[in-house]
């Protein structure tokens, strides 16, 4: 194991985060603060509540989720596709590493980035309600599981983008919906039947209600279920990956 | 001693079918200075891409420092730097980061000490914590050669260092290139400039379409160029070369009107004047003396030619 290069590729990739600390947090923060004011505030106010917690509060593990998802894949994709973009990967390819340690450097940095962030979220929710976590491991447990497998998938877009529209496509098109229609400011039960049904077929929906789950004790679905579903979606990434790595897709000629 | 690269049979075919490497062959002794020598698209930076494992070769073997380039490709991969032909750098890093960056992706323990020495060594010294968007040209193109070399490696690839960079520049980097040699360092430069090759290199390996036409020490190769022709315009047409100057081995033109002498430009005597003098002796009139010199570039225009 080539312990130096992953911790250059890591120390790298996060000093680009540091380098840009102010936009890489406020904007993110910003973008909270403005879905507590509409959600929270102007259309909280006239919801009583949901499965017995205040809509404000009831949002919050679902916003923490959309951050973190739409960050973890954006980061990681972009970690490994600006040196394709600008020629550096040339370094990388012929440097004694091989592709999983590639992958730790990468992956790793876009995961902490995106675990940084979706705690600024958390801490900024604290400013406008009121939030409290029954199940803190379990918490952490998802919240961690979901920023790595989703910068694995963020490490695979960025592998198979060809340019800065594909790089865009993945997470504009299939992310934030799903993420959106997963119920990050709604409970399915709040669905009509057919739609709750529709809701089981999207991946995202498990995460998001197991992470709810960690924070008011109740959720859509089982939680173990969500593990399990977080759990298969990681494997899912990572056989991807083995497999680029078996083939060289789209990296070496 | 062994060479220190050793490419066999190296055949490279891309996907689209194109055939960019035809079987090479070739040896690179430790501690030497190799220029692949050829036109734009004769293979020369498919040729150093599978060597530093940028390309995956169709079929053949390479060797460096006696490992397998692609078996034991970390063993092998420490050994190289690589410096590319683009400048490929991220324009807001700074020097001294992306110098560490590539020190550690090749496996090496932070040493700033080493880093600085080698940006000093390349006049960046002023330059580490500057941005590389900030850097002029020949700048960014030293920087390229401080990451390649963060590492220590024992073999550095130059792909076109000079391409497009000023006269001035280019004698800087040969300079840079004879130091490192001296440092021990065994160099494969690649270049379609067929002075920088005379300049710096000592053999010389010519490329095209994919195949090693020639690989030669350089001071033979111009031994080879040193030869020149003396042509001598008669006044007046001749039938046969005389007797007396039979020793000059003289080639008369079909017209009879000129005779064609070689010489050698280095050899102590190069028996110009004797020859003039026995021909003024003979009687001959001279009507006028041209002097014509292979070049380099004309040995290599004629093997290019020659696999056209």
């Amino acid at each position: 194991m080539n312990l130096q290069a992953i911790r250059a590729i890591f120390v790298f990739e996060m000093s680009r985060f540091f380098r840009s600390l102010i936009q890489s947090l406020i904007s993110p923060v910003i973008s909270t603060s403005l879905y507590f004011v509409v959600f929270g505030a102007a259309i909280g106010s006239r919801i009583d509540q949901v499965e017995g917690v205040s809509y404000g509060a009831f949002i919050v593990p679902g916003l923490v989720m959309l951050t973190v998802m739409t960050q973890a894949t954006s980061n990681a994709s972009f970690g490994i596709y600006f040196p394709k973009f600008i020629g550096t990967v040339y370094e990388i390819l012929s440097a004694p590493i091989n592709f999983i340690e590639i992958t730790i450097g990468y992956v790793g940095a876009a995961a902490v980035k995106s675990l940084f962030i979706g705690l600024m979220i958390l801490a900024t929710s604290t400013l406008f309600v009121d939030v409290s976590i029954a199940h803190p491991l379990a918490m952490i447990a998802f919240l961690l599981l979901t920023c790595l497998s989703f910068a694995l998938l963020g490490f695979i877009i960025g592998i198979w983008a060809g340019n800065f529209e594909q790089l865009q496509l993945i997470p504009l098109l299939v992310i934030t919906p799903l993420v959106f229609l997963g119920g990050s400011f709604y409970s399915t039960s709040m669905l009509p039947p057919f739609w709750q049904k529709v809701s089981l077929l999207n991946p995202v929906h498990y995460l998001i209600s197991g992470f709810r789950w960690s924070f008011f004790g109740q959720a859509d679905v089982p939680v173990g279920v969500s593990l399990v579903a977080i759990a298969g979606f990681t494997s899912l990434c990572l056989l991807t990956i083995w497999w680029i790595f078996r083939t060289g897709w789209r990296l070496r000629q | 001693m062994p060479p220190i690269v050793k490419v066999s049979g190296l055949r490279k075919q891309y996907d689209s079918g194109f055939e960019a490497l035809k079987g090479v062959d070739l040896e690179i002794e430790e501690g030497e200075i190799i220029a692949l020598l050829g036109p734009n698209g004769a293979g020369k930076t498919t040729l150093i891409s599978a060597i530093c494992g940028i390309a995956v070769p169709t079929s053949g073997t390479i060797t460096v420092g006696g490992h397998d380039a692609i078996r034991d490709y970390r063993a092998a991969r420490e050994l190289i730097g690589l410096v590319p032909q683009e400048i490929n750098l991220e324009p807001f890093e700074r020097v001294q980061n992306t110098v560490r960056f590539s020190r550690g992706v090749f496996g090496k323990s932070p040493n700033e000490a080493y880093i600085q020495d080698i940006l000093a060594q390349l006049s960046l010294g002023d330059k580490a914590r500057a941005r590389v968007r900030e850097l002029s040209g020949g700048m960014k193109r030293r920087v390229l050669i401080a990451k390649a070399l963060s590492h220590e490696p024992r073999i550095l690839f130059l792909d076109e260092p000079t391409a497009g960079v000023d006269v001035e520049l280019r004698k800087d980097m040969w300079e840079v290139v004879r130091k490192l040699k001296e440092n021990g360092v065994t160099i494969i430069l690649t270049t379609h400039y067929i002075e920088e090759a005379e300049a710096i290199a000592d053999r010389i390996a010519v490329i095209n379409n994919g195949e090693i036409l020639l690989v030669q020490d350089k001071d033979e190769l111009m031994r080879q160029m040193g030869r020149k022709q003396l042509r001598i315009d008669l006044a007046e047409s001749i039938g046969q070369v005389p007797e007396s100057l039979a020793e000059f081995a003289l080639t008369l033109s079909d017209d009879g009107r000129s005779l064609t002498y070689e010489y050698d430009t280095r050899a102590d005597r190069t028996g110009i004047t004797t020859l003039l003098a026995k021909m003024q002796d003979t009687g001959l009139k001279l009507a006028d003396l041209q002097t014509k010199q292979s070049s380099l570039e004309e040995i290599f225009v004629g093997l290019v030619k020659e696999t056209a």
